[in-house]
């Protein structure tokens, strides 16, 4: 059966050349970095050749490099080690209501361990207010975290706004990024945008699951949340991945090649499905359909058909997509995201996200279109009533 | 404490005269199967009126009784310390540091219980009897005979060695899966079918099943969730033959045909029908449902009874008057519950109308029924054509 993968926000396929690298330093070059001797030597290059890709791609760095095992961890390492490395400096955290769960329930850990914790609203687009970051900031705040670009919906963040308006009231504070969906579509230079912390996850942009990277700013105070072998200065302890380490930053270097030639393919699909899906009478696309969304995430809600029904439909087609966040998709609830940028009750539980890959062609996307056209009308008729 | 051996009580099957052995021997095949997968290396046989269980070697006691307990059949698990043969001084030492080993704390009552398979042994039981106990009131002194309640039943048993044990732990109880035929459980993923199938099972029924899949309302995790399900049932009846119905042609043919308050008991009947042809066709004596009177609209009396219309086999159903409470605890008990409220629920709940009948008329729902002439028969062919059999172990 054909196989159409549209549920690139949840996981990518890796890449060949990334799947080759893994196996060849698991089985070959498979010394401890911190061994003395050649083969430690030789495992040690991936890792340092790896910072060297993500200083070069970033613009900062090497030393400011630290790889962790995914976007929750960089998360979780971000929030909690520089709210307990500053908590002497104020007690109050701002983050977005519309935040991936590693954020949002890292959030509220720390407000279990006496931290003030503000979540701010977002408009119709799903975009934060800035009007309400402005008014949240007090002589208390230490940290401010926003996501580059929304996992459910794709609506992409004001960030640079954000910082500007942050390092106004106080250079102090800390600004951090969960840039998980938005790496790999959008070239991020944390030192331009204002960006201290930067999360990255390495299975979302066809690279190993268990991988990922946190950007930290040298000036930043931080202390380690796992302890052990001192590794990576002590920041994040624990024998290094290396094999899903090189493959991470091999797959980083693979999505920058021709890197505007793929988001300007992607944008066009992009356009094109929301075009298709908009015939369908009682479909509405969430967030708005411009530079203020990722060209890989359309979100679509379809009136009177129960997103899981649809979902499973697809799949006897050969469609993967998901329902909400993948990432959280195992207890089927609301999303939260929906709920914020104030989606109406006939589209919460009817949404699909369609997510794609510089893989993704115009031919699967019609197919799919081909496949929705058939099905939709067909579980609209059987509805409960 | 090491013990070399497990003594096997089991209760009704000991009465059911010359058909005793059938029972003995389903039962020893039930226990071989139960420790298949432990680690270690067991020999289990008959012996006058006894099943033992020798292990060999280094094996895992806890995970060993663990699996022994849901063998039905058994009331009583005793683990064994086997003594070798060397002369009544040395056994009244090993008794001694048995009791010792056993029950730190000594502050109790105890009673020798001897028997003797090997005649020729050169002291009677009374005397047996006698000699041990006076021997561990000697080195325990706290300690003292009860011959009416004993706190500790300390048995003797004299055979080519000599066997003490003084432990009961409680057995499944029922009857030897395999002993009572076989029945086909329609199995859902909810919380009432695994404890009905389970129930039904202890009375020594071995069990197939009939799942009805319904994609793309309902998901592949529902389905995997019933075959785990059936995983964790089969622990205790033994492997089960797992039918896996597409029923969805035939819910959505019931939608367009039939009104739609009467969806949920037409639909069952069809279960029923279906159920009841790969049961027959497995020569199973009955179905089993996890139905509990009044818990939703189906499973009233009167919807009971629609339902019930559709088939000739006998319908058991074993959580016929329990509460909902009382099911989960024994779904706690048999280990189901967790799996059972994962929220992988089908997604059939479209189909239920908002106000279905609770008070059905047999004769109302046979004459909807004639709506689907036409086209059901062939459909109906067609699910048990494209049937999708797993055999369940666990």
């Amino acid at each position: 059966m054909k196989e159409v993968y549209l549920d690139n926000s949840a996981t990518t396929k890796a890449y060949d050349s990334v799947g080759k690298i893994v196996a060849k330093v698991m089985c070959e070059d498979y010394g401890n970095p911190s061994s003395l001797h050649k083969k430690g030597v030789d495992a040690e290059q991936y890792i340092k050749g790896a910072k060297e890709t993500f200083a070069k791609l970033f613009k900062v760095q090497e030393k400011e490099i630290f790889f962790t095992s995914g976007g929750t961890e960089s998360d979780n390492l971000a929030l909690i080690g520089t709210a307990m490395a500053n908590k002497r400096a104020g007690n109050h955290l701002i983050t977005t209501g519309i935040e991936h769960p590693a954020i949002i329930n890292t959030m509220h850990y720390l407000e279990e361990q006496g931290f003030r914790v503000t979540f701010l609203p977002v408009d119709q687009d799903g975009r934060v207010k800035l009007d309400a970051l402005k008014e949240a900031l007090c002589d208390e705040t230490i940290l401010v975290s926003i996501m580059y670009v929304n996992n459910e919906i794709g609506s992409v963040q004001p960030i640079e706004e954000a910082s500007k308006i942050v390092k106004a009231y106080n250079p102090k504070i800390i600004f951090h990024v969960d840039a998980v969906q938005g790496f790999g579509k959008y070239k991020i230079y944390p030192k331009k945008a204002g960006i201290d912390l930067c999360s990255i996850s390495g299975h979302k942009i066809h690279g190993p699951k268990g991988t990922g990277v946190l950007y930290i700013d040298s000036k930043v105070k931080i202390k380690p949340i796992v302890f052990g072998g001192e590794q990576q200065k002590n920041i994040r302890s624990g024998t290094e991945n290396v094999p899903g380490i090189a493959g991470l930053a091999l797959a980083a270097k693979t999505i920058y090649e021709s890197f505007d030639e793929k988001m300007e393919t992607m944008r066009k699909l992009k356009a094109h499905f929301i075009e298709g899906v908009s015939k369908i009478d009682n479909t509405m696309i969430h967030g708005r359909f411009d530079e203020s969304s990722a060209p890989h995430i359309i979100s679509v809600g379809f009136k009177d058909v129960r997103s899981e029904v649809l979902l499973h439909a697809l799949e006897e087609k050969g469609i993967y997509v998901s329902s909400g966040s993948a990432c959280a998709s195992n207890h089927p609830q609301v999303s939260g995201v929906l709920k914020g940028i104030g989606t109406g009750r006939d589209y919460l539980d009817s949404t699909l996200r369609f997510s794609m890959s510089e893989f993704t062609t115009l031919e699967e996307i019609d197919y799919t279109l081909d496949t929705i056209y058939n099905i939709v009308p067909m579980l609209r008729k059987y509805t409960r009533h | 404490m090491r013990f070399h051996t497990f003594l096997l009580k089991y209760g009704e099957i000991g009465i059911k005269g010359k058909n005793r052995y059938l029972f003995e021997d389903a039962l020893v095949r039930q226990i071989r199967y139960a420790l298949k997968d432990v680690e270690g290396t067991f020999s289990v046989y008959k012996s006058q009126a006894r099943i033992y269980v020798d292990c060999e070697g280094e094996y895992d006691y806890d995970e060993t009784v663990e699996h022994l307990q849901r063998v039905f059949g058994l009331v009583g698990i005793c683990p064994v310390v086997r003594m070798e043969d060397n002369g009544f001084d040395q056994l009244k030492k090993d008794v001694v540091a048995y009791m010792d080993e056993m029950y730190p704390d000594k502050n109790l009552s105890f009673k020798v219980e001897a028997r003797r398979a090997k005649k020729s042994y050169p002291k009677t039981s009374m005397e047996i009897n006698c000699d041990l106990g006076e021997a561990i009131l000697e080195a325990f002194p706290e300690t003292h005979v009860d011959v009416h309640k004993p706190d500790v039943m300390l048995h003797v048993e004299v055979r080519n060695e000599i066997y003490v044990y003084s432990q009961i732990i409680p057995g499944a109880g029922g009857m030897p899966v395999g002993t009572n035929g076989s029945a086909m459980l329609l199995l859902s993923g909810g919380i009432d079918s695994p404890v009905a199938g389970y129930m039904i099972s202890k009375r020594g029924v071995g069990l197939e099943a009939t799942y009805f899949h319904a994609p793309p309302y309902t998901s592949e995790r529902a389905k995997q969730k019933v075959v785990d399900l059936a995983k964790i049932v089969a622990r205790y009846s033994g492997p089960i033959k797992l039918h896996v119905v597409n029923f969805t042609d035939i819910q959505l043919y019931i939608y367009d045909k039939c009104p739609h308050d009467e969806l949920t008991i037409i639909m069952r009947r069809y279960m029923m029908r279906i159920a009841e042809h790969f049961a027959k066709a497995d020569g199973c004596l009955g179905l089993i449902t996890g139905e509990s009177i009044g818990q939703v609209a189906s499973q009233t009396m009167q919807s009971l009874a629609a339902t019930n219309d559709a088939c000739t086999l006998p319908v058991y159903r074993p959580v016929i008057g329990f509460d909902k409470q009382e099911i989960v605890d024994i779904s706690e008990k048999i280990d189901t519950y967790e799996t059972s409220i994962q929220p992988f629920e089908d997604c059939c709940t479209i189909f239920v109308a908002k106000h279905p009948v609770t008070r059905p008329n047999i004769e109302v729902i046979q004459r909807s029924e004639e709506k689907l002439a036409e086209k059901i028969d062939e459909m109906v062919k067609e699910a048990i054509d494209t049937v999708e059999v797993i055999e369940v172990t666990p």
